[in-house]
């Protein structure tokens, strides 16, 4: 792999592949994957809560793994593979766990939404959280300030279910 | 955020390199501190060195020791799944996913968890006086807001508290830093690695200038501590926050006394602290209350509160006895079930 | 009218949901334009002062700044103050950015910077270098309490406390049973997920498109124009999604004349978006002190009742809510005696958070009610039966309706409250000291004067439209419920338009009246609509209703139907047509008065519920978890139950975090807020939030708004935080009195 030295406000060519689809792109060294999302790329689904890793709004999936994109530089991710709330839905109809969330009115104001879907269709990809509990805990990283969570853990309930990874005796 | 160059590199010695030619170069590898903190104007690197693309600070393997070692790259979650650890380092295991969230422990790494600054608000707030930051503008924690900070081995100058929870596990199970510099490699105790605040708070640990962090080892006489552990952590809210306070028990049984023990303090102090002292007062004891308040108050003897954090005294003593306990009946704290058994 | 309906009262998932899950919908800070610029905000670091010297020149010098503005070089805007009035602000001189060298609070904005990308901004704006000459400040209620007042203007729309009734420290000394004690509530932070933000379009010849983070785009609309000298012509501010309100939208934040001032002075589209930390440079909960009595006889009989509130505001206005009243209200007493006074800091005005005064004023009395039933050892529940009030003691009026006694019954009976072992440290399962703890909730009822419009087109599509917002609170889909309703059609046939200043003229989002107040709208619109198509239905060539009247006939699946003979019907189509032309169109205006109602003060109308809450404590650590909530709440007629839980749900999840985790710290020596961050300002995560339950108490009410609604956005916070504190004290023994009840306040007791 060549050595890079940019400089200053220099731009940095990356290749990504972006909700399936590759990009080749010239990005500042300080611009975030997140600015460059909302800002550039006109992705504007994902989310600027707090820019500090502190909400989880803006939750992407960099080569399948849930990532506060607020701290990731864009000028790292050359060559990964990145799905944001836009690339979750195939052909027209909504990924299970967009609809769960449709059906249980996992959201109000729906700021937070985009970074709840990513880490949940995370969370279910995979594995841990088998219990109510475990998907409380494992949903934490995403902040609703409306409130939502029991509605937000009864989607992701529905969806484990439907792919038979519940414990029903483990739930409350 | 400042301006800087970005240097992506390929080998140890490249980034060894990079980081040595300017004494404001930073390595980033996670971005899950530097990143927020350069948004702070906190950290204000003239080069970032990306070290994310380098092979030899990737993976988990074995040492000819019988002990594991971690690559600096290997991300949080990535540990704390990895059958090696969860089986014969649980402690570990549990107390990363004590932190944070599944999103910052993805892109968090284990070398970037060394190397993550305290969480004191002033720190945070350049428009404030902080020593840490800024040496010589004063501490505006001591005689300010200080309900978060250390109540041990603090100084005038910086009360601050490690955040890490990884870090406390790391220092009960006396794991090895590997460092690479311009001088080669070396390795440093964990106990060794992050420094107290003393006269310079600036400096979070013992690194020198052009230094890295390679790979963690955790060593193979920690493994006996696979049956009896627990990471207890207390915090303002029940996940994704940082701790108030936090202890790693870790206990080697033998019948109803403790052959050998470990014990780590987490949000208490600029490092994970531990005594010897407290330690050595479990062994040939019997697992009982008595003995672990001897260690509890062993552990916290130079303990000092300030306005709002005093309280973290008592709960601290509090937190140990239980998690000893814990780690003795050989049932750890679960890190999703919030009840604490 | 809402008879036999077949959307309204039903569940039904929110019609903005698949723009909400696929990232479609677009906030405040998500518009764009070719020529955008990016702004972004220096602030102060004092609190008060003045600046010296501002030297821009580092940061404009940076490739890419357009312009750094300061109080130096910022354009004029009007001169008066009561120009930067807004339609909710209180009594005052409304804070101006870059006005003047005057520091008024730490975190003031003083220099704007506007560059070609948002990184260069944020670069620029650190190298703005700014000198004060510090004066005294005084962020510290503790202190300034002792100079409180009473507001000396009172602000619009919030009744002060009422008169006494009797002698309530007379009474107080006599009463055989007595509680008395001071309790608090810490300054809090709205912090809606989506940060405040503003983005203005320049659509050249001085007009601007505004997309601004509010639950009021007229209020953002009258206040730009007012501010800038501009026509209500020329600006126009759409804001469809909002990311969170809490209040904190209600009036114009700084980031709104900040991006507007930079949009016309440089003639192009600016957006300006604050970050996290900037948030907590504006809109705040008053920190608020409450001094409370109960005098009772020994049956627990209210005879006495003393409630005094001082609550913070800043020095240039003076913010009110309604604190103290509630417990005039909430319970009858002969003596009763009210005061609330302000006292004045350094900081930002505070303004309206979700049930502004409510929860802090019921946080004391609720609180003290548990007291009172210790002290007389009479249940709790039973307790608020016993002094249950019958009327408004304070207006001495009627109530419009009122089923708290069936919310207490109801949720008791969910909760399983017979259960209950009195004695606090009783209970308990392991380690963990289990306590039950309840409280009443009470807020307003309202309705405000708004319009709507309804439109059906020749397709057989019902556009419904109003200026009104749906912050999350649902409102697009009960308009769209209560339209497809009025005209028979599907869901799917409406449309509804929201948060356009165009259109039909709402006030501000909040004070829980929208549903209320768009709602009776949107069907008064639509009842215009039905009566015009019945008209022209009548008059088409042998129309099979020719001879009916509008009472004969039903409005159903895209017809009108002759109640009885199913078989003669115009097509809603058909009708449309008749009148020659492509659509009908009706605009109506509902509010309190307009339509036959009674007017306002011969009733009072608020909503109702009642409370029960389970925590668990572990007995030696004060780790405590609220495991168990159920909310038993009579607020009028539930349009859609499954909305309706969501925003109760929610309003509990404020409600834990209120007596859990929020506080803001502020350093009194810096005049800072100091954990200006989601990671230290802790709200609620998901982990802390186990089962909450909602009862929706039957509840019929004809006087508070024509469609029977009394809202619901805030009723679900105001007993909780009480209930919590109440249940605390059954687990420990322990009564904390000052929120938060952090783990320090659990283990020192």
């Amino acid at each position: 792999m060549p050595v890079h030295a940019i400089v200053g406000t220099q731009t940095v060519p990356i290749d990504i592949t972006l909700n399936g689809e590759s990009r080749s792109l010239d990005v500042s060294p300080a611009t975030t994957l997140l600015d460059l999302l909302r800002h550039d790329l006109a992705l504007t689904g994902t989310k600027k809560g707090c820019d500090h890793g502190q909400c989880g709004a803006c939750t992407v999936l960099i080569d399948g793994h849930r990532i506060n994109s607020c701290l990731q530089l864009a000028v790292m991710q050359d060559g990964k593979e990145i799905t944001t709330i836009e690339g979750l839905a195939r052909d027209g109809a909504l990924h299970p766990l967009q609809s769960a969330f449709i059906e249980r009115d996992a959201f109000q104001c729906g700021y937070c939404t985009p970074g709840q879907i990513c880490s949940g269709v995370a969370l279910i990809e995979e594995g841990h959280a088998k219990s109510r509990e475990e998907i409380r805990e494992h949903m934490s990283g995403n902040i609703c300030r409306c409130g939502a969570y029991p509605n937000i853990v009864d989607a992701i309930e529905d969806v484990l279910v439907q792919r038979g990874q519940f414990m029903k005796e483990a739930a409350e | 955020m400042n301006r800087f160059s970005y240097h992506r590199a390929s080998t140890v010695e490249d980034a060894i390199r990079a980081l040595s030619a300017e004494p404001a170069a930073r390595i980033i590898a996670g971005g899950t501190n530097l990143v927020d903190l350069m948004k702070y104007d906190v950290e204000t690197p003239s080069t970032l060195v990306d070290v994310t693309r380098i092979e030899a600070l990737k993976g988990i393997g074995e040492t000819r020791g019988g002990g594991l070692r971690i690559g600096a790259l290997v991300p949080n979650t990535t540990v704390a799944y990895d059958e090696r650890v969860t089986e014969r380092f649980p402690l570990l295991a549990s107390a990363i996913l004590a932190g944070a969230t599944p999103q910052l422990r993805n892109a968090a790494t284990t070398g970037g968890n060394l190397n993550q600054r305290t969480r004191c608000y002033y720190f945070n707030d350049k428009l404030t006086p902080c020593n840490k930051r800024e040496p010589g503008s004063g501490c505006s924690a001591i005689g300010g807001l200080n309900r978060i900070h250390a109540i041990l081995g603090a100084s005038e100058h910086c009360i601050a508290t490690h955040p890490s929870d990884m870090c406390v596990g790391l220092a009960a199970l006396a794991a090895e830093i590997h460092i690479a510099g311009p001088a080669g490699e070396r390795v440093i105790p964990f106990a060794d690695y992050h420094r107290l605040p003393g006269d310079a708070p600036e400096r979070d640990n013992t690194l020198q200038p052009g230094e890295m962090v390679v790979a963690v080892v955790l060593p193979e006489q920690a493994q006996a501590y696979a049956g009896h552990y627990s990471y207890l952590k207390l915090r303002d809210r029940l996940s994704y926050a940082f701790a108030l306070v936090s202890v790693a028990a870790a206990l080697e049984m033998e019948g109803g006394s403790i052959a050998s023990a470990r014990l780590a303090l987490g949000g208490v102090a600029h490092k994970p602290w531990r005594r010897a002292e407290a330690e050595a007062a479990l062994v040939g004891r019997p697992a009982d209350e008595a003995s672990f308040a001897v260690a509890a108050d062993l552990l916290l003897e130079d303990a000092l509160g300030h306005e709002h954090n005093a309280f973290k005294i008592d709960l601290a003593r509090r937190a140990v006895i239980r998690a000893l306990s814990q780690a003795a009946a050989g049932t750890p704290q679960s890190q999703t079930d919030k009840r604490i058994a | 009218m809402l008879k036999n309906d077949t959307h309204v009262g039903s569940p039904r998932s929110r019609v903005d949901g698949p723009a909400k899950v696929t990232g479609q919908a677009t906030y405040a800070a998500e518009f764009t334009a070719p020529d955008l610029a990016h702004a972004y905000v220096v602030g102060s670091g004092i609190a008060r002062g003045t600046i010296t010297a501002i030297d821009a020149t580092e940061a404009e010098a940076v490739p890419g700044v357009i312009k750094v503005f300061t109080h130096e070089n910022r354009p004029g805007t009007a001169w008066f103050s009561y120009k930067y009035q807004d339609m909710v602000g209180p009594p005052g001189d409304p804070f101006r950015p870059l006005a003047s060298d005057e520091i008024q609070f730490s975190d003031q904005p003083v220099a704007l910077v506007v560059a070609e990308s948002f990184d260069v901004a944020r670069h620029a704006a650190s190298l703005v270098r700014v000198c004060y000459e510090q004066q005294p400040h005084e962020t510290d209620l503790s202190r300034a309490r002792h100079d409180s007042y009473e507001p000396p203007r009172k602000r619009t729309g919030i009744a002060p406390p009422p008169k006494p009734r009797g002698d309530a420290v007379k009474a107080f000394g006599e009463a055989p049973v007595r509680v008395s004690a001071e309790y608090t509530i810490a300054t809090e932070h709205h912090n809606p997920m989506e940060p405040h933000a503003t983005t203005v379009i320049w659509d050249g010849g001085g007009k601007i498109t505004v997309h601004d983070k509010t639950q009021g785009v007229q209020n953002s609309q009258a206040y730009v124009a007012s501010v800038f000298g501009l026509s209500s012509d020329d600006v126009r501010v759409v804001s469809p999604y909002v990311g969170g309100g809490f209040g904190s939208g209600l009036r114009p934040q700084h980031q709104l004349f900040l991006a507007v001032m930079a949009s016309l002075a440089l003639e192009r589209s600016v957006r300006l978006e604050l970050t996290r930390q900037q948030m907590f440079s504006h809109v705040h909960r008053p920190e608020t002190i409450n001094v409370l009595s109960l005098g009772a006889d020994r049956d627990g009989k209210l005879r006495s009742i003393q409630h005094q509130a001082v609550a913070a505001t800043s020095r240039f206005e003076d913010h009110q809510e309604v604190v103290v009243n509630w417990s005039g209200l909430l319970y009858p007493a002969e003596n009763v005696d009210l005061r609330y006074e302000l006292a004045k800091l350094d900081t930002y005005s505070p303004g309206d958070m979700r049930a502004p005064g409510a929860p802090l004023g019921v946080f004391a009395l609720e609180s003290a009610m548990d007291e009172l039933a210790i002290a007389t050892g009479v249940d709790p529940v039973e307790l608020r039966l016993r002094n249950y009030a019958e009327r408004d003691e304070n207006d001495d009026v009627p109530f419009s309706s009122k089923e708290l006694r069936a919310c207490y019954r109801q949720g008791a009976e969910q909760f399983g409250w017979s259960r209950r072992n009195p004695k606090p440290g009783s209970m308990r399962e392991g380690r963990e000291l289990i306590g039950w703890g309840m409280a009443s909730g009470v807020w307003e009822a309202n309705m405000m004067k708004t319009s709507a419009r309804a439109v059906l087109g020749a397709d057989g599509r019902l556009a419904i439209s109003c200026a009104t917002s749906d912050i999350g609170t649902g409102t697009y889909t009960i308009l769209t419920q209560i339209a497809a309703d009025a005209l028979g059609l599907a869901m799917e046939d409406v449309t509804v338009e929201l948060g356009d200043s165009s259109l039909p003229t709402s006030p501000v989002q909040g004070g829980s009246w929208t549903a209320a107040s768009a709602g009776s709208a949107v069907m008064a619109a639509c009842q215009t609509l039905r009566e015009t198509l019945f008209k022209q239905a009548a008059k088409i060539d042998g129309s099979p209703l020719a001879d009916a009247a509008i009472d004969d006939v039903a409005f159903s699946d895209g017809r009108i139907v002759l109640r009885t003979d199913a078989a003669r019907s115009v097509l809603l189509a058909d009708a449309v047509g008749a009148g020659g032309h492509d659509k009908v169109e009706a605009e109506e205006a509902a509010g309190p008065g307009l339509i036959g109602m009674m007017l306002p003060k011969s009733h009072a109308s608020y909503t109702h519920a009642a409370v029960f809450v389970e925590v668990r404590i572990d007995e030696d650590l004060g780790v405590m978890r609220v495991t168990r909530v159920v909310n038993a709440v009579a607020a009028g007629r539930i349009l859609n139950p499954k909305t309706a839980r969501s925003q109760i749900i929610g309003g509990v999840v404020w409600g834990i975090g209120m007596a859990m985790h929020e506080e803001t710290l502020t350093d009194h020596r810096l005049g800072r807020m100091m954990n200006h961050s989601l990671s230290e300002y802790h709200v609620p995560a998901n982990a802390d939030i186990q089962d909450i339950e909602v009862i929706f108490v039957e509840e019929h009410d004809d006087k508070t708004s024509p469609i029977g609604v009394k809202g619901l956005g805030e009723i679900g916070i105001v007993g909780t935080a009480a209930a919590i504190a109440n249940a605390v004290h059954h687990a420990t023994g322990k009564r904390i009195r000052s929120l938060p009840i952090t783990i320090d306040k659990i283990l020192a007791g």
